[in-house]
C-alpha cells in the first residue's frame, strides 16, 4: 500500500538533492503537509547511507553504531512513497528543461527542486594536504577511515580548535593516539567563546592530556618518502611530529551544483535565497540548510536554523505562509564532557555594554554575562557549567528579576556550599512556601540573635512549608554566623557534636550497636543519658542498620531499641499520608510484573477499598490503609510472592528499566535483567537518604537513568555507569563514572560507590548534593571507587557482600511475629476500633481522604486551650 | 524475665475530668515510642514512656494537620524536657505541658498519668 499517486505526466514532482539532517526534516515537513500524497518525491543522496545524526557524529567513538545514528525510518520513506536513491548524487541541473541528472545517469524531471547539499570541510591550501594520513571530519565514512588508519598511528594532529576540532581531537585520543590541536586563533572555540572562556576550556582540555597550540597556523604537511604524513610545520617555525592529520578548519557551503546551473551565489559562497528559502534566480528552486545564504546575508551552520528553513520551504511549496528571516545562534553543547554555551551578544559588541564575569580556574569554570547600561541582559558565555543556560537565554533581552551576578555564581549545591548563599542577593526568595527572602533570614540571625536553624525557622517561618529549602537555609545561617564571627557548630544536632560521617566511623570502629550506647558515650555532655532527638535517632538508626551485619547488630529495623529510632514510616513499614492513613508499595523489581501478580494487587486494592496509582518508579502504590489493615494486606501480598518495596525507608526504592534488547529494536543489552539484578542486590540497604536507580537498554535512555542516584546505560560493549543524578526540586544530571563495564565490573563499582556514599554523606543528603559537597567532588569519588586511592575498596565491597547475604524481607518477618503485629492497632485500648479521623469520600471512581473531617475534628476544647486555627 | 512479669501487672491510667481512666499495661509501651488510646468521649490520647521510665500523655491530634498521629512521632529531649515531633510536619510538642516548641501560640491538651 502506498499513498503516492502513479507517476504520470500530471503528477508534480519534487526533487530533493541531499539527504542530510535538514533534507530529512524537509521530507517530514512535506509528509506533515500532505504533499507526499499529491507529489512524486525523489531524493538524491550522495552518501552511502540515508540521513543520520551528524551532530552526534563523534558518539560513534563512544559506542554508537552507524545504525544508532540513523535518523531515517525506512517505514516512513516507504509509507510516503518517497523514492530515495542512496549513493547517487545529482551531478547536473538543467533549469531550462527542469531536469536533474544523477551520477547513475538517470534523469528526473522536476516541478520543484530543493537543494540541501550541506557543506564541505574547508582544507587550507597547504602543501602536503592530500597526503596519505590526511582526513576531514564530516561523515561516518570519514570516521571509519580515521579509525582504520589510527590502528597504525601513534600521534594525531587536528587542524582547527573549534567545536568539531575538539571533538576530533578527543576521538583521536580515545583511539589511543597522542593528540595535538593546532588553532590559528589565540584561543579555542574562537567563534563561541572569548579569551576568558577559551582559557577555562584550555585548562580542562589540557588536563585531559591533549596538547593545544593556539595562535599558530599550519604551514605545511610534512610527507615521508612513502607519501604518508610524518608531521607538520607551524607558522612559528616549530615542527610537530604526527602520522595522522585531521583538518577541521571550518566548513564552506556546497554550492557547486548551483553555480554550474547559473543560480546566484554569495561572494563567500552559499546559494542566495529569499525569506521563503526560494532561490532569487529561479522560483522553481529552493535551497535550505548549510548550502543556503539566507535573506539576512548569513549562512547558518547549525541544525536548528536548517530545520526552520526546511519547514519554511515545505510550507511555501504547500502555498502556506512562512518565512525564515534569521535565527538565534545561541548554542549549548557538551564537548569532551565540558559544557560550553554561548547566547545572544556573547562577545559584547553592543555599545556601552558591561561584563559580569565569574571565573574559577581550579574548577575550569568561566561564566560571562554581557549587560546593557540599563541592566538588560544581552548575552553571555558559559564554560564548565551551563546549567543556567536555559534561564539566562530566557532572560536575554530583558532586565532579569535578580542581580545578574547571582545568575552566574554557583547557586544551590556544590561549590555553593561556601559560595552559594553569600552569592545570592538579599531579595532572592529562599522559602517559596512562605515567601521568605534571604535578607529576612539574614535579619533573623543578625537582628533577632537566632543561632540555629530551628530558631530561624520559628522566627521567619522559612523551611516550615514543604521543607525543601532547609538545606540552603542551614548554609545561609552558617554563612551568616561565620560572617559575624560566631563559631559554627557542624554537629549533627543538639545531641551530637559529630557529623554523620564521624558518627559512622565511630559506630563502625567501636562496633557500637545501640543508639543509647552511642549517645551516652559520644553524645554532647548535656545530652548523655537523655532521650536524644528526632534528628539523630533516625540518622543513627540508619547507620546501625547499614552496618548491622558487620558490627553484629540486628538488621531488622523493628528489633528492640531500633524500633524506637525509626520514623513512623519505618516503624509501620508503610508511608504515612496526610490524614494518618498509610500507603503500601510492594516491590516490583525493574518494573516487571506478571499478570497474576497484577491481579493480586488489583484484588487487594478492591477488597480493602484502597486508592491505587502508578508511581514514577514503575510500581503500584495503594493508598488509604489504616494501621490495623497493614498486616492483613501484607499477609496476602507476601502469600502472593511480594516483598517490601521499602518505599517508606531511607533505602533503595526502585531500579527502573526500559524493555531493552529483548523487545526493543534499538536495545543493545538486556536492561530489564540488569535492573532486576541490581534491585534485588541493593533492596533493603539503609542509606543517608533514599536511593533511586534505572537501567536503559540503549543510548536513547528511555529509563531516564541520568536522573538517578546511580544510573546505568547500555552500550554496544557493556554498561556506562552514571552517578549523582536527581530530579525533584534541584534537578541534576548524573555524571559519567565509568564506561563500557562488564556485568561484574558494573556491580562491583556500584557496590563501592554506594558504600562510600553511605559512609561519608550527611544525613538526608542525596548523592547529588553529596557529590557536589565533598572535597574533590566527582574526581575524588572516582579516585576512591575506581582507582582505590584510599585503599578501602576491598572493605567497601565486603560491607556490601555482608548486606546482600543478610537481607531479609521485613514484612515477611513482621507478619510472622505476633509481638510485633500487636503494634499495628489504631488504639492500644480498643484494637478493633478504627481511627475515626481516617475516613474517605469518593473521587474519580476511587476515594480520597475526607479532608474537611480533619478540620472539623479541631475541637473547641483544643482551641480554648490555645491551639491556633491553621 | 521476672522484671517483665512484674511490670505486666502495672496499668497506665490517665486523669480525665471525673476519674482515672485505664489505658493499657505498662509493658505495652516501648521506651521512646508512643501508643494511641481512645478516650470515653471519643477524643484520643498519645501516651509515651521515656528512657528513664517516666510516663506522659497528650492529645493525639496534631493541631497543624488535624490527623490523629502524635503517638507515632519520634521522641527526644530538648533542654532537659521530653518532647515528641509530629510525624507529618515535624513540629515538636513538650510532652509534659503539651506546648508546641516551634509555635508559641499552639498547645495541645496534656493529661496526668500514673501507674497502678
Amino acid at each position: 500500500m502506498t499513498a503516492t499517486p502513479e507517476a504520470t505526466e500530471a503528477t508534480p514532482t519534487i526533487v530533493l538533492v541531499g539527504h542530510g539532517m535538514v533534507g530529512q526534516r524537509f521530507l517530514e515537513a512535506l509528509a506533515e503537509r500532505g504533499l507526499t500524497a499529491t507529489h512524486r518525491v525523489v531524493v538524491l543522496c550522495e552518501e552511502p547511507r540515508p540521513a543520520y545524526d551528524r551532530v552526534a557524529l563523534t558518539s560513534y567513538f563512544s559506542g554508537k553504531t552507524p545504525e544508532d545514528l540513523s535518523m531515517t525510518d525506512m517505514e516512513f520513506i516507504e509509507t510516503h512513497g518517497i523514492e530515495l536513491y542512496v549513493g547517487d548524487p545529482a551531478i547536473a541541473v538543467d533549469r531550462e528543461a527542469r531536469k536533474v541528472t544523477a551520477r547513475s545517469g538517470e534523469v528526473f524531471d522536476y516541478d520543484v527542486l530543493v537543494l540541501a547539499t550541506g557543506s564541505y570541510p574547508f582544507v587550507p591550501p597547504v602543501p602536503g594536504k592530500d597526503a596519505e594520513g590526511c582526513f576531514v571530519y564530516r561523515t561516518i565514512e570519514d570516521l571509519l577511515a580515521i579509525e582504520e588508519y589510527a590502528k597504525n598511528a601513534t600521534t594525531g594532529a587536528v587542524v582547527g580548535g573549534g567545536l568539531l576540532g575538539l571533538e576530533a581531537a578527543g576521538a583521536l585520543k580515545g583511539l589511543g593516539l597522542t593528540s595535538h590541536i593546532v588553532e590559528f586563533a589565540p584561543r579555542l572555540m574562537p567563534v563561541q567563546v572569548d579569551d576568558g572562556g577559551g582559557a577555562a576550556l584550555l585548562r580542562t582540555i589540557e588536563e585531559m592530556g591533549l596538547s593545544v597550540h593556539t595562535g599558530v597556523g599550519t604551514q605545511e604537511i610534512v610527507v615521508g618518502e612513502d607519501g604518508a604524513v610524518t608531521g607538520m610545520k607551524l607558522s612559528d617555525g616549530s615542527e610537530l611530529a604526527a602520522d595522522l592529520v585531521v583538518f577541521s578548519a571550518g566548513v564552506r557551503p556546497r554550492d557547486q551544483l548551483a553555480r554550474d546551473c547559473g543560480l546566484t551565489v554569495g561572494e563567500r559562497g552559499g546559494i542566495t535565497v529569499d525569506e521563503q528559502c526560494r532561490t532569487v534566480a529561479d522560483p522553481h528552486v529552493f535551497a535550505i540548510g548549510e548550502c543556503a545564504l539566507a535573506s539576512d546575508g548569513r549562512v547558518y551552520g547549525l541544525v536548528a536554523p536548517g530545520y526552520e528553513q526546511a519547514e519554511t520551504a515545505a510550507a511555501t511549496i504547500a502555498s502556506d505562509e512562512a518565512s525564515f528571516t534569521g535565527a538565534d545562534l545561541s548554542t549549548k553543547l557538551k564537548l569532551l564532557g565540558v559544557d560550553v554555551a554561548s547566547f545572544g551578544d556573547a562577545h559584547g559588541t553592543a555599545e556601552d555594554c558591561l561584563d559580569v564575569v565569574y571565573s574559577d580556574s581550579r574548577a575550569g569554570l568561566y561564566k560571562k554575562l554581557v549587560i546593557g547600561r540599563d541592566g538588560t541582559l544581552l548575552g553571555g558565555i558559559l564554560v564548565g557549567d551551563a546549567e543556567a543556560y536555559g534561564t539566562l537565554k530566557a532572560f536575554t533581552g530583558s532586565v532579569p528579576p535578580v542581580a545578574p551576578e547571582s545568575l552566574v555564581l554557583p547557586a544551590g549545591a556544590g561549590e555553593s556550599v561556601q559560595l552559594g548563599p553569600s552569592a545570592l542577593p538579599d531579595d532572592a526568595i529562599i522559602c517559596s512556601c512562605h515567601n521568605v527572602s534571604k535578607g529576612a533570614i539574614r535579619g533573623a540571625v543578625t537582628d533577632h540573635q537566632c543561632t540555629t536553624v530551628p530558631e530561624v525557622k520559628k522566627c521567619t517561618k522559612a523551611g516550615t512549608g514543604c521543607g525543601s529549602c532547609v538545606k540552603v537555609l542551614g548554609q545561609l545561617v552558617n554563612a551568616e554566623l561565620e560572617a559575624s564571627g560566631v563559631e559554627v557548630d557542624k554537629g549533627l544536632c543538639g545531641c551530637f557534636a559529630q557529623t554523620r560521617e564521624e558518627l559512622y566511623e565511630i559506630v563502625r570502629a567501636l562496633r557500637i550497636t545501640t543508639y543509647q550506647d552511642l549517645l551516652d558515650r559520644h553524645g554532647r555532655e548535656g545530652a548523655r543519658g537523655g532521650d536524644g532527638c528526632e534528628v539523630c535517632k533516625p540518622a543513627v538508626g540508619s547507620i546501625i542498620a547499614s552496618l548491622a551485619p558487620t558490627i553484629g547488630a540486628s538488621g531488622y529495623v523493628l528489633d528492640g531499641e531500633q524500633a524506637a529510632l525509626q520514623d513512623t514510616n519505618d516503624h509501620f513499614l508503610a508511608n504515612l499520608q496526610k490524614n494518618g492513613s498509610y500507603s503500601v508499595v510492594p516491590r516490583i523489581p525493574g518494573g516487571e510484573i506478571a499478570p497474576e501478580k497484577l491481579i493480586v494487587i488489583g484484588e487487594i486494592a478492591r477488597d480493602f477499598g484502597l486508592y491505587t496509582k502508578i508511581t514514577g518508579g514503575q510500581r503500584i502504590d495503594m493508598f488509604g490503609a489504616r494501621v490495623e489493615q497493614l498486616p492483613v494486606i501484607w499477609a496476602r501480598l507476601v502469600d502472593a510472592g511480594f516483598e517490601s518495596g521499602h518505599a517508606y525507608g531511607k533505602s533503595l526504592r526502585t531500579v527502573k528499566s526500559c524493555v531493552g534488547q529483548t523487545w526493543c529494536r534499538y536495545g543493545v543489552q538486556d536492561s530489564v535483567r540488569m535492573a532486576i539484578d541490581l534491585e534485588l542486590r541493593y533492596r533493603g540497604l539503609r542509606s543517608p537518604h533514599k536511593l533511586k536507580s534505572a537501567v536503559s537498554g540503549c543510548q536513547r535512555e528511555c529509563a531516564e537513568a541520568q536522573s538517578k542516584d546511580f544510573g546505568v546505560i547500555a552500550t554496544a560493549n557493556g554498561w556506562n555507569l552514571y552517578v549523582g543524578g536527581n530530579g525533584g526540586a534541584t534537578p541534576r544530571h548524573a555524571d559519567l563514572l565509568a564506561q563500557d563495564l562488564s556485568d561484574a565490573e558494573l556491580v562491583r563499582l556500584i557496590d563501592r560507590f554506594l558504600m562510600f556514599y553511605i559512609r561519608t554523606a550527611d544525613r538526608l543528603e542525596r548523592t547529588s548534593t553529596w557529590l557536589d559537597r565533598i572535597p574533590g567532588g566527582l574526581d575524588h569519588v572516582r579516585d576512591v571507587v575506581v582507582h582505590d586511592s584510599l585503599g578501602i575498596c576491598d572493605e567497601l565491597e565486603k560491607l556490601m557482600q555482608a548486606h546482600v547475604a543478610h537481607y531479609r524481607d521485613e514484612w515477611a518477618e513482621t507478619i510472622n511475629d505476633p509481638e510485633k503485629l500487636s503494634r499495628f492497632v489504631s488504639f492500644v485500648n480498643a484494637p478493633d476500633t478504627p481511627d475515626p479521623v481516617v475516613a474517605f469520600v469518593p473521587e474519580r471512581d476511587q476515594m480520597k481522604p475526607d479532608l474537611p473531617l480533619l478540620s472539623i475534628g479541631m475541637r473547641p476544647a483544643d482551641v480554648l486551650e490555645g491551639s491556633a486555627q491553621r | 524475665m521476672t522484671l517483665a512479669l512484674e511490670t505486666t501487672d502495672l496499668k497506665i491510667e490517665l486523669a480525665l475530668a471525673d476519674d482515672w481512666f485505664t489505658v493499657c499495661e505498662l509493658s505495652t509501651l516501648l521506651p521512646g515510642r508512643g501508643v494511641a488510646a481512645l478516650l470515653p468521649d471519643g477524643r484520643q490520647a498519645a501516651v509515651f514512656r521515656d528512657r528513664s521510665g517516666d510516663l506522659f500523655a497528650i492529645d493525639n491530634r496534631d493541631p497543624f494537620t488535624g490527623a490523629a498521629v502524635l503517638s507515632r512521632g519520634l521522641t527526644g529531649t530538648h533542654q532537659g524536657r521530653p518532647f515528641v515531633a509530629s510525624p507529618l510536619l515535624k513540629q515538636r510538642f513538650d510532652l509534659a505541658s503539651g506546648q508546641c516548641l516551634d509555635d508559641e501560640a499552639v498547645r495541645v491538651t496534656a493529661y496526668k498519668v500514673r501507674t497502678s
